[in-house]
């Protein structure tokens, strides 16, 4: 008893010190702590501890996933290090972790290389599971409301409009009071799936405006630098006229203004979780053979869609998982697949998976062997 | 017995044994020295077999390449701006810390009442004590706001320069970094140089005090020449830290793969500082190519140490004779 109480604290505080350390990027805990995690009809797996890494975007959605399993399944433990998407597919690739969280999808490399460490013909599945819109935060006081259109978002961060009474900005906003000041525009200095899923949009939705290749790292002109997304967001409230973007969370939190999108629907749309839940309802899966990587429609017009959304996945084997974690795999993979693990998220501003997606994510995650 | 050779174990005392305490104790600190070079043999075996395979696999020049895509098909990537961004941010902390660490220790030694002069040594000890990431916030939140009236002055005054001309963004660049780093080195300059400066022989002092100097004459005849190679092995030691400073770096710095001609503007990068942001989100290309230039930081920190070595060999006769 007194052995299982300290390893239950040991992982308390290991969850508590990597969302700290998660890179300040993504770490947007919101979490309360005395809320009640138990639930009735948890299916628990074998005991057992289970070792996984990854994207901190999906930190705080994994740090409710395993408190919630570990309170209602004893023997269980599961340590989830948001290392950083590129570092946990590695540690996944190299066999040291069940499974790995990764903002963007393995690629056919990837997947071939995973049949090293998935035995029996296995190899590695992407499984979407969590999704987030990527607010516009701004800072320009005397303005509270703030509308932008692909190109001209485009346009700002790629330091072509410079100034906030740009005649773009004013042809979307007539009635805003905006100053005449010099805007500037705050990206990601480390590496980040946020800066790959907005330039992504970017990419898509205003190709004229934007004509670099979404990447992890920023392309863009011009503008500063910051690192993560509490970096960004620190840069935001210290100086006006700058605008920059980061999970959803981070700006709740901060009290940060958002732009509303002009996708060219009939009102613009504001950056929330029924928002972005519309975005992923449209996504498409691309993914071959079983795999179930997403790809959005960056275009999407309808009062309902925000189109900067994150999705971030789980990597696991389909087949020739580690025998003696395997079952508890299925079980928490398919506890946060399970409609109590997705309904947990909006409470931290995260989106969940579409019905149809996600009823394909819990079939792959029965299969799984 | 001959001092050079007390710690060889195998030595027989006295009555002609060899005791063993000698000989553990010898077998122990010929050990740890042997472990040392193990593993610094071993930290460059590492990162030259990783940055050769990053290197060939280089599109870019690795020496003249603006730009970092190691992650992409196929990989750039260049050292340039890194190198700048590390040697001007290091000197720039050197060049302001220096006088400032000297004047400290001076204070210390020579002019402080003594009952100033011990906390006065701790306050300083103690800024050596605060970790770098503190540092690092107190900078980007404090530090850098306060920092524009101050480069607009400059700005006014040399902004002609094309080096010191500021356009109003947010301060987070090459000379913020600069100007903190020499705060952060300014405890190790200051410790080892007050310590150095202290042990100057009494006599010489006294002598120059007999010759009817003052304080001040006394100090640039006899402190500073006997001092003189521990303020230079003490100006290496804080580059050592500046050269490899991450996290205060990574916090203050507006980050970018481009030269800015300004010092006030954002813009550059440092090695340790580069490492740090792209790591985590890193390809296995991706870090063979922050391991290859790890290698570059190790050797350019190495050069800086064997230069302050001969330095400090060549001054070596005055310290001698002092002695």
């Amino acid at each position: 008893m007194k052995l299982r109480l300290g390893s239950a604290a040991l992982t308390g505080a290991l969850v508590g010190a990597l969302s700290l350390t998660g890179c300040g990027s993504d770490d947007n805990s919101g979490i309360p702590g005395a809320l009640d995690f138990s639930l009735d009809d948890l299916h628990c797996g074998p005991d057992g501890t289970l070792l996984a890494s990854g994207s901190s975007a999906q930190a705080n959605a994994m740090e409710v996933w395993v408190n919630t399993y570990q309170t209602n399944c004893a023997g269980s433990q599961v340590n989830y290090k948001a290392t950083g998407s590129g570092a946990g597919v590695q540690e996944f690739l190299q066999g040291n972790t069940a499974f790995a969280g990764s903002d963007t999808a393995l690629d056919a490399d990837e997947i071939e290389e995973s049949r090293s460490v998935c035995r029996d013909g296995g190899r590695a599945l992407n499984l979407p599971i969590v999704a987030g819109p990527v607010a516009i935060g701004y800072h320009l006081p005397g303005v509270d409301d703030l509308v932008l259109d692909p190109d001209t978002l485009a346009r700002i961060f790629d330091s072509r409009i410079t100034r906030w009474n740009d005649p773009a900005i004013h042809r979307l906003n007539p009635d805003a009071r905006l100053p005449d000041a010099p805007i500037t525009p705050f990206h990601r200095s480390d590496g980040s799936g946020t800066t790959e899923n907005f330039t992504s949009y970017l990419r898509a939705a205003a190709p004229d405006s934007w004509p670099h290749e979404p990447d992890k790292a920023w392309a863009g002109r011009g503008g500063q630098a910051a690192d993560g997304s509490s970096g960004l967001v620190g840069q935001v409230q210290q100086n006006e006229g700058a605008i920059a973007y980061f999970e959803l969370s981070f700006a709740h939190r901060n009290e940060i203004s958002t732009v509303r999108l002009d996708t060219g629907a009939e009102r613009p749309v504001a950056a929330t979780v029924e928002n972005a839940a519309g975005a992923v309802d449209r996504a498409r899966v691309v993914g071959r053979h079983g795999d179930l990587a997403l790809e959005f429609d960056y275009t999407a017009r309808a009062v309902d869609v925000y189109p900067i959304v994150l999705v971030t996945y789980e990597i696991a084997c389909d087949r020739g998982n580690e025998p003696d974690s395997v079952g508890l795999i299925k079980a928490f993979l398919g506890y946060a697949a399970s409609e109590e693990g997705q309904r947990a998220l909006a409470r931290i501003d995260y989106a969940p998976i579409s019905d149809p997606i996600i009823d394909q994510v819990r079939r792959r995650i029965d299969a799984m062997a | 017995m001959d001092p050079a050779n007390a710690g060889d174990g195998t030595r027989p005392g006295r009555d002609g044994t060899v005791r063993l305490g000698d000989r553990v104790f010898g077998g122990l600190a010929k050990g740890s020295g042997i472990t040392l070079l193990l593993i610094m043999a071993a930290i460059a075996v590492f990162l030259t077999i990783r940055a050769v395979v990053a290197i060939s696999r280089d599109e870019g020049n690795f020496l003249t390449t603006f730009e970092w895509d190691a992650n992409s098909h196929p990989p750039v990537f260049g050292i340039a701006v890194l190198l700048f961004g590390t040697v001007v941010s290091s000197l720039i902390a050197i060049v302001l810390a220096m006088p400032v660490a000297v004047g400290i220790a001076l204070f210390i030694s020579h002019y402080a009442p003594r009952r100033l002069a011990a906390p006065i040594g701790y306050l300083v000890d103690l800024l050596a004590a605060v970790p770098s990431i503190v540092y690092g916030l107190w900078g980007a939140l404090y530090l850098v706001p306060r920092l524009t009236g101050f480069y607009e002055w400059l700005d006014h005054l040399f902004g002609w320069t094309g080096i010191l001309s500021y356009n109003g963004t947010p301060a987070r660049s090459l000379m913020s970094v600069g100007i903190l780093l020499a705060i952060m080195i300014l405890p190790i300059i200051t410790s080892v140089t007050r310590e150095i400066f202290r042990q100057t022989p009494r006599a010489h002092q006294e002598a120059a005090l007999a010759l009817g100097a003052t304080r001040w004459e006394v100090i640039t005849t006899t402190v500073l020449p006997f001092g003189r190679s521990g303020i230079i092995s003490a100006t290496m030691l804080g580059l050592g830290r500046a050269l490899g400073e991450t996290m205060a770096v990574a916090t203050v710095l507006s980050p970018s793969f481009l030269i800015n001609a300004s010092l006030l503007e954002s813009g550059g990068g440092t090695f340790a500082q580069n490492i740090a942001s792209q790591f985590k989100e890193a390809t296995s290309m991706g870090r063979d190519a922050l391991i290859a230039s790890g290698l570059v930081l190790f050797v350019l920190t190495l050069l800086v140490n064997g230069a302050a070595r001969l330095i400090i060999a060549r001054r070596r006769e005055y310290a001698g004779n002092a002695g």
